[in-house]
Formats: C-alpha cells, sequence, structure tokens
C-alpha cells in the first residue's frame, strides 16, 4: 500500500473550489485513492465524502492507493493538496 | 408624448388628461388588453410590456406514500438515472452561465455524482425500496451528517436539499423544481421569489409575475433593473394553465390570459420598439423650464457601469454588499481597493455606501446572531457596534483607491438613526480622508432631525423603500400591506419634504436613492418636494429623463403640494 502525507495548503481549506478540483483529478488518475484526515478515511473521488473530513488549511491528510499506477497518482494528488488552490483561484480572477 | 403604437389605448396605463407620459409609453399593441379566457391583475411594478406563454417554479416535489417494489433492480436503474440526469441538466447548465456561476454548479454536479451517495441509494433500493424513498434517503443521511459537522459544511446541506429534490422530482417523473429552461422565451409565474431564485433569471425570461410580494419586494427591484415587466401580488396567477400565453403589463399591474400568437407578438414587437425609443435618450436631468435635476445611476460593482449606457451624471449608490455576498470570510483591504478603483477610474462622481448588511441581508462571514426581528434589528451602521473593524477596513479601502484613481468619491452610511451615529461615521470618514460624507434617511427618527444631521454631514440620500417600511410599520414584503408601503402616502412624502427643506437651508444636496425615484410618475413629484438628485436602476433613467422634461419646476411644485394634501 503506497502512501502520501501532505498538510492541505489552500487558504480555505477542502472546501468549495480546492475540493473539486481535488474530486476531479481523484476521478482522472484512474487509480481508486483513498484520503484520511485522523480517523475518518473516504474515497477520493468522493466528494461527500472529502468535504465531510473537515480538513481545514494545515490539516494533515494521508493518500492512499494499491496497485499499478498508485504511486504516480498519489504524486498528483499530493502535489494538488500543497499548492493553495485558492490562491491560483485569485490570479485567474 | 403619447405612445403613438397605441391607437385603442384604453387609458389604463396612462394618465389620462395629465402632461406626464404614459408611464413607459406603453400602451396594448391593438385591442383591449385581455385575453380569451379574460385578465387577472395585481400591482405592477416594472414599466413594460411583454407577452408569451407562462411557465410556473416549480416546488420541491412531495414523497408519495411508499409503493411495493416488484422488481428492485428497476428501482436501482431510475436510481442512477436520476442522479445522472440531475447531474447532467447542472453541467448543461454550468456550461451556459460560465464564470463563478459554473463552478458552483458543477461543484453540485460533482455531488450528484458521488460514488458514495449512488452505492447508498442503489443499495436502499435493491433492499426493496421505491426509486424515490432510496433516493430521499440516501440524501437525508448525508444531509444530516454534513449538517452535524457545522460551519462551512452546514451551510453545504442546502445544497444537498436542493439536489435531493431535483432527484425526487426526476424518479417522481416531475418537471424539476426551481427555474423552469425550456430553452424558448416565457413568461415565468411564482408565488413569490427569493434573491437566490431571481439570481439565476436567464434571457428567455420575458416577464415576472408573483401571487405575493409588494412594489419594494426582491421581485420588483430585480425586475427594474433588468427593465423586466413585472406584476406582484397577483391572485389566480398559480391557477393559470401552464404555458397559456398570457400579456403582462408592468405598469397598470393587468395580465391579458389566453392571447393568441400573433397578439403575444404584436405586444413584444410594441415594447422593443419603446425600448429603442428610450434607448436612445441622453442629456442631463432637466425640467422642461431647466431646473437641474441630478440623474444617478444605483451600482452593485463596475459590471453594472457598461460604458454604453452610463448615461446618467454618476453613481448615486454604489451598493458594496455585492463584493460581500456569499463570502466566508470579508473581502482583503487590497480585493475592496481594487473594486472601489474600478468603479471610480470610470464615473467621477461616485458615491459609495458602506456595507449595507444585517439579520435580513444575513452576510455570512459576519456571523451575526439570528434575530426575532432582524428589520429592527442590527443591520447597517448598526453592525459596527458589534464589528467595527469591517467599517474601518471599507473606508480605508474606500480612501486608498481614492488616492490610487485621483479621484474624491462620497461616502454614506446605511440606516443611520441619530445624530450622534452621523456625527461619529462622518468624523471617522473624514479621519480616513474622505473629504464628503453623508448619511442614508432610512428611519423616521433621523428624517425628523434632518436639520441637525446636515450640521454633521455633507448631504443626505432618502431610502424610500426602508424609509416607507419604518414608517408605516409595514413589512416591506408584506403583499396584504402593498397600499401602506405606496410612496405616494403623504405622511413618507412629509419626511421627504422635512429633508429636502433642511438640505435648502443648509446649501447641501439631499437625493432620493430609493424605488421612488427610479418611478416616472414619482420622479416629478420628489422633485416638486426639492429633492436635488435622483438615483436609480440604470435602465430607469431614460424613463425619468423623459417625465422630468416633460413638466416646469413649477408643475413639479404642484403635484408635490397636491400629493401632500
Amino acid at each position: 500500500m503506497a502512501q502520501r502525507t501532505v498538510v492541505v495548503a489552500s487558504a480555505s481549506g477542502l472546501h468549495a473550489r480546492p475540493a473539486k478540483l481535488f474530486v476531479q483529478a481523484a476521478v482522472k488518475v484512474g487509480v481508486p485513492v483513498t484520503i484520511r484526515a485522523g480517523e475518518k478515511s473516504v474515497p477520493a473521488k468522493s466528494m461527500l465524502g472529502v468535504l465531510s473530513l473537515g480538513a481545514v488549511h494545515g490539516t494533515e491528510v494521508t493518500l492512499e492507493a494499491d496497485g499499478p499506477g498508485a504511486d504516480e497518482a498519489l504524486d498528483t494528488l499530493a502535489a494538488l493538496l500543497s499548492r493553495d488552490l485558492d490562491a491560483e483561484e485569485a490570479l485567474d480572477g | 408624448m403619447a405612445d403613438d403604437t397605441t391607437p385603442h389605448h384604453a387609458g389604463s396605463g396612462g394618465t389620462g388628461a395629465d402632461s406626464v407620459p404614459p408611464p413607459g409609453g406603453s400602451g396594448p399593441a391593438g385591442g383591449p388588453w385581455t385575453g380569451a379566457t379574460g385578465r387577472l391583475s395585481g400591482l405592477g411594478v416594472s414599466q413594460g410590456r411583454a407577452a408569451g406563454p407562462v411557465l410556473r417554479m416549480a416546488g420541491p416535489p412531495a414523497l408519495p406514500a411508499p409503493r411495493a417494489v416488484t422488481d428492485p433492480d428497476a428501482e436501482a436503474a431510475t436510481v442512477s438515472g436520476a442522479l445522472e440526469s440531475v447531474a447532467a441538466d447542472l453541467n448543461r447548465r454550468a456550461k451556459a452561465a460560465g464564470g463563478e456561476a459554473a463552478e458552483i454548479l458543477e461543484a453540485l454536479a460533482m455531488i450528484a455524482e458521488d460514488p458514495m451517495l449512488l452505492e447508498e441509494a442503489e443499495r436502499l433500493a435493491r433492499e426493496g425500496s421505491d426509486a424515490p424513498h432510496a433516493l430521499d434517503a440516501a440524501f437525508t443521511g448525508h444531509r444530516e451528517a454534513l449538517a452535524a459537522l457545522g460551519g462551512y459544511l452546514a451551510e453545504r446541506a442546502a445544497d444537498l436539499d436542493d439536489l435531493r429534490h431535483r432527484a425526487v422530482a426526476f424518479a417522481l417523473g416531475l418537471p424539476m423544481p426551481g427555474l423552469p429552461d425550456p430553452g424558448h422565451p416565457y413568461v415565468l409565474a411564482a408565488a413569490d421569489l427569493s434573491p437566490a431564485d431571481t439570481a439565476g433569471l436567464g434571457p428567455d425570461v420575458l416577464a415576472l409575475v408573483t401571487e405575493r410580494g409588494g412594489p419594494t419586494s426582491h421581485t420588483a427591484i430585480l425586475a427594474r433593473g433588468r427593465g423586466l415587466p413585472a406584476v406582484v401580488a397577483c391572485d389566480g396567477i398559480m391557477a393559470v394553465g401552464e404555458g397559456t400565453v398570457i400579456g403582462v403589463d408592468g405598469g397598470t399591474g393587468e395580465i391579458a390570459v389566453g392571447l393568441t400568437t400573433p397578439e403575444a407578438a404584436e405586444v413584444n414587437e410594441a415594447d422593443r420598439a419603446r425600448r429603442a425609443r428610450l434607448a436612445a435618450s441622453e442629456g442631463p436631468g432637466l425640467t422642461s423650464d431647466g431646473h437641474p435635476v441630478k440623474l444617478l445611476h444605483n451600482i452593485g460593482s463596475a459590471a453594472d457601469l457598461r460604458s454604453e449606457e452610463l448615461r446618467a451624471e454618476g453613481v448615486g449608490l454604489f451598493r458594496t454588499e455585492f463584493l460581500f455576498l456569499d463570502r466566508k470570510q470579508a473581502p482583503s483591504f487590497e480585493e475592496q481597493v481594487a473594486a472601489y478603483a474600478e468603479v471610480f477610474r470610470r464615473v467621477e462622481h461616485v458615491i459609495v455606501r458602506t456595507l449595507d448588511a444585517g439579520t435580513d441581508k444575513p452576510l455570512p462571514f459576519l456571523g451575526l446572531p439570528e434575530e426575532d426581528n432582524p428589520a429592527l434589528g442590527v443591520r447597517g451602521l448598526r453592525v459596527d457596534r458589534l464589528l467595527p473593524d469591517v467599517l474601518d477596513t471599507q473606508l480605508d479601502a474606500i480612501a486608498a483607491a481614492a488616492r490610487e484613481t485621483g479621484t474624491r468619491p462620497e461616502v454614506m452610511a446605511p440606516m443611520v438613526t441619530t445624530v450622534a451615529e452621523a456625527g461619529a461615521f462622518a468624523r471617522r470618514a473624514r479621519a480616513k480622508g474622505i473629504t464628503r460624507v453623508g448619511v442614508m434617511v432610512e428611519v423616521p427618527a433621523a428624517a425628523l432631525r434632518a436639520s441637525r444631521l446636515l450640521q454633521e454631514v455633507d448631504f443626505l440620500s432618502i431610502g424610500t423603500n426602508d424609509l416607507a417600511q419604518y414608517t408605516f410599520a409595514a413589512d416591506r414584503q408584506h403583499s396584504s400591506l402593498a397600499d401602506l408601503l405606496d410612496p405616494c402616502q403623504p405622511a413618507l412624502l412629509e419626511l421627504i419634504a422635512m429633508c429636502a427643506r433642511a438640505g435648502r437651508e443648509a446649501g447641501k444636496p439631499v437625493g432620493v436613492c430609493g424605488e421612488a425615484a427610479g418611478d416616472p410618475l414619482l420622479a416629478p413629484l420628489l422633485v416638486g418636494l426639492g429633492v436635488t438628485s435622483l438615483s436609480m436602476a440604470p435602465v430607469c433613467v431614460p424613463l425619468v429623463r423623459e417625465a422630468l422634461a416633460s413638466l416646469t419646476f413649477e408643475q413639479c411644485r404642484e403635484r408635490a403640494l397636491a400629493a401632500l394634501e
């Protein structure tokens, strides 16, 4: 089982736009990934699951996946979580 | 100046022998304003006429009693079909909407497609629930889980309700709740419209008709802002058959039910001609004998300042709360400076109203406690009692934007009640370098002390909607009290006259920025009372300009005196 532990960098936490971008990316990687915060573990493809983690800016989350492609998938998603997606939104605007 | 397209005008939309043009110049496009199946009447709140098929806004679907399931797999298939359709519909609307609205709709679609939600609903269906109940239970479970987490996530519970209604409606074969989106122009009918409903109004909406609401309800304000004909407090509109072609006269409040397609086309053509004539109007506000009255715009952001439409002499009301809506945190100082500077760069004369929020216009980041009586609670400038930083940051940002653009914007505070409040606000704004400071008069207590207020501030701006609500102790959303909210009520006019007199004596301007300012029948009356500027939704400016140009100042004064009788 491959694992990555990252700290959520987005200012608003894993809500709103950052959550949407994360879930979209998790669907795209094509490997089932789970995301865990504390005791709670949910499929990364589930918007409701990800929201229910209540992860805020600075929360440590662990990504897990198995099988071929797991490492690449985790690297992609971990990289996304360690960017401040809210700040990128501001630049878009 | 009577409308030459209306040979059969029955007089209902005009003012008979009076010299004011009929409001909006609207008149029947042939024949009396009635359809094959009759007429309805309500309160016309936004000028103009339109005709088209009426579609109602559907409410949330009621869940019927559980039904015995014979084929659980078929129920599970209905469940997944419903969720897919809801997501597809949201994604389609996201594409059409673009921008920030698209982001929100896409996020909703992702929730509708959520694998955990689907799994749960399918499992319930396979265990013997019918599809609508399986969907309802799955949504309810997730809704409660989110609500229990509190804060931001509790707010998302409302999104789940909306998705639940859509999915259940699909499974029951009912129309999707919310705004219709038939892909052709239509007249929207609803029991009432909330700001959230009206925010999503697309270009297909020809006119609005609601069963409830008064002249200053959200529906009325929105409709005037967009130039959509609208009728509120219209009994019977919800009983008109879906798709029946109706004609709406937003001036007289009359609805013709059962028009033919050619009749409807004629109505819409006549209204297009009226709009084209008005759109060509420009120049400063003047009575026919040259008495100047500043005609100003009410705006919410720079987006409302499409340059080809800025035919007014400035902005009399820049409502800054739009910048704060839907925010979890207050917009930063820098963000505010940028938003204000964008407006200041484009318009020389701008009056910025500081944040006008409260429990009646809640802003999540303020975190104000619920109140039993929000209209009489902590709103407008009163928010400053609890959260002084919000106003300080805002005034700093306005001052910084002014320096950055080399302009001299004016500021005013909403919901000022006492002279002491006005004085404290003025001192704070001036200490930040803002030179011209005013206050809004929305509370009778402030109007009664207008002379003393003007010793503290440079100008007054009267908000007639709230001033009427507080003078007559009548909720502005209450349809059965519409007569009390009529801006022609002498007691309201008396208060306006008192402010105007105080302004004249002090040599300081007194404007009106409420809905009355944009009403072509009322504007001359306000001018006659001594008001020096009128600030209104951009679409109203041509009508008001035309109304003022048709009267002398003395005629305006006569009207004012007659109305005060």
